[in-house]
C-alpha cells in the first residue's frame, strides 16, 4: 500500500511523467495561491472519483456483472468512457456547490478553474489507469489519493518557480510558454530521479 | 476564401499547440516514436471533424446551461467508436497508446473548438475548422515524434537511418529522448522557434524591467 502511495506521488507523477493535466498545469500556475487551491480541489476530486469509478466499473460494467439479473453475457465495458466522465462531471458539480456554500473564499479564488477540472485529463487518466492496471478497491483508494497529491505537488512547485522567473530577463521568444515548457522539463528530469527510490 | 482561411490559419499562425496551448497532454505523451504520433494525429483529426460537424448540426437545440455535458457526451461517443475500432483492427497500436486514445475525450482542443467555433457556425465551416486544427496539431506531433525517434533510437518508423554504436556504427542513441523530459524540451524549443519567426505571438509581459544605471537593460 505504502509502496503504491509513494509510487503514485513521485515515480509515476501524473503531471511530470505521464503529461496528464498539462493544459491546466500550464494555464493556472502563474500564482502560488491559486495553484494551491486548484491542487487541493484536484486531490479531493481524484480521491473520490477513482474509487467511485472502480465500483461502477466492477459492479455495473464488467462482463458478468449483471449475472444476478439473469444477464450473464452482458459486457458493457465499452461504456466506461461515458460513465467515467459522467461521474467526474457530477462530482465536480457537487464539489462546486459544497464549496460555494461552506468555503466561498476558495470558491471565488478558483473561479472558472473548478468546472475545468471536469476536462482535466489527470482525473480521467487516473480512473483509466485504475482499470488498465486492475487495482482492487483498497488500491484504487490509495492510488486516487496518491496521484492527486502528486499532481498538486507538481503544480504548486511549478507555480513557485514561475513566480520567481517573472523577474528574470529572458530572450524575447522564450518568455512565457517556451520557458514554462523548459522548466517543466527540468522538473520532470528531477522527478525521474525518484525512480531509483524503493520504499 | 473564408473556408481556406479556416483550414490554413491553424497550421502555424494560430497553431492549437504552440499558441492556443490546447491539447498538450497527448502531444507530449504519444510522441516517443513517429508511428504512434501519426496514429494519434489521425485519430484526433477524425474526432475533431466529426464532433465539430455533429455539434454544429445540433447547435440550435442545445440549451446553454447544460451545453458542456452535451458536448462531452457527443465527443465521448465518437471517441468510443474510434477506440473500439482501433482495438479491433490495430490491437498492437492501441496497446502502445494505452489510455491516451480514451483521453481524447478530455483533450481541451476538442472541447475548445466545439465551444469556440462549432457552437456558433454552420456545419461546413465547423468541419473545415476541425480539419485545420487537427492538421495544425498533427504538424507539431509529427515534428516532435520524428525528432524524438531519430535522436532516441537512430531509426524512423522502425527503419534505421543512423547506424548505432550497437550495430557497429557511430551514432550513440540519446536515451533521454525516449523519456518524458525531452518532450518538454523539444516542445519548448519549438515554441521559441515559432516565436522568433512570428514575433507577434510573444505574450505581453506583465511588467517591464527598468533599465539599470549603467545603461544595461
Amino acid at each position: 500500500m505504502i509502496e503504491l502511495l509513494v509510487k503514485s506521488v513521485f515515480q509515476e507523477n501524473l503531471a511530470l511523467s505521464f503529461f496528464l493535466g498539462m493544459c491546466t498545469f500550464l494555464a493556472v500556475s502563474k500564482r502560488v495561491d491559486t495553484a494551491v487551491g486548484l491542487g487541493l480541489a484536484v486531490i479531493v476530486v481524484q480521491a473520490i472519483t477513482v474509487p467511485v469509478n472502480y465500483l461502477i466499473f466492477n459492479l455495473l460494467l464488467l462482463e458478468g456483472a449483471w449475472a444476478w439479473a439473469g444477464l450473464p453475457d452482458v459486457d458493457l465495458t465499452f461504456l466506461k468512457l461515458v460513465s467515467f466522465i459522467g461521474v467526474i462531471a457530477a462530482m465536480v458539480q457537487i464539489l462546486e456547490m459544497v464549496l460555494e456554500r461552506f468555503v466561498p473564499r476558495l470558491y471565488r479564488a478558483l473561479g472558472i478553474f473548478l468546472p475545468l477540472i471536469t476536462v482535466n485529463c489527470a482525473i480521467l487518466g487516473g480512473s483509466l489507469f485504475m482499470v488498465e492496471r486492475h487495482y482492487d478497491f483498497g488500491q484504487s483508494v490509495t492510488y486516487g489519493i496518491g496521484s492527486g497529491v502528486g499532481w498538486a505537488l507538481a503544480i504548486v512547485t511549478f507555480a513557485a518557480i514561475r513566480e520567481r522567473l517573472k523577474y528574470s530577463d529572458m530572450p524575447k521568444g522564450v518568455e512565457g510558454l517556451a520557458s514554462a515548457f523548459i522548466v517543466t522539463g527540468l522538473m520532470s528530469l528531477g522527478f525521474s530521479a525518484f525512480s531509483l527510490v524503493t520504499p | 476564401m473564408a473556408l481556406t482561411h479556416h483550414l490554413t490559419a491553424p497550421l502555424i499562425g494560430n497553431n492549437p499547440v504552440t499558441l492556443q496551448i490546447l491539447g498538450i497532454c497527448s502531444a507530449l505523451a504519444v510522441t516517443t516514436t513517429l508511428a504512434t504520433a501519426v496514429t494519434m494525429s489521425v485519430a484526433l483529426t477524425v474526432v475533431l471533424c466529426l464532433s465539430g460537424g455533429v455539434i454544429s448540426l445540433m447547435r440550435h437545440h442545445i440549451p446553454p446551461s447544460i451545453r458542456l455535458i452535451i458536448q462531452i457526451t457527443i465527443v465521448a461517443s465518437i471517441v468510443i467508436v474510434i477506440d473500439q475500432f482501433m482495438q479491433a483492427f490495430m490491437f498492437e497500436m492501441s496497446k502502445k497508446l494505452s489510455i491516451f486514445v480514451g483521453l481524447i475525450v478530455t483533450n481541451c482542443l476538442v472541447l475548445g473548438r466545439a465551444e469556440a467555433f462549432a457552437m456558433r457556425n454552420p456545419v461546413l465551416p465547423s468541419v473545415v475548422d476541425g480539419l485545420g486544427n487537427g492538421l495544425g496539431y498533427s504538424l507539431i506531433l509529427l515534428i516532435v515524434g520524428a525528432l524524438r525517434e531519430v535522436l532516441g533510437t537512430g531509426a524512423l518508423m522502425g527503419v534505421p537511418l543512423l547506424t548505432t554504436v550497437a550495430d557497429g556504427g557511430w551514432f550513440q542513441p540519446l536515451g533521454l529522448m525516449q523519456l518524458a523530459p525531452s518532450a518538454f524540451f523539444i516542445l519548448g524549443l519549438l515554441v521559441w522557434l515559432v516565436r522568433v519567426l512570428r514575433p507577434e505571438q510573444v505574450e505581453r509581459p506583465e511588467f517591464r524591467l527598468e533599465a539599470s544605471e549603467d545603461g544595461r537593460p
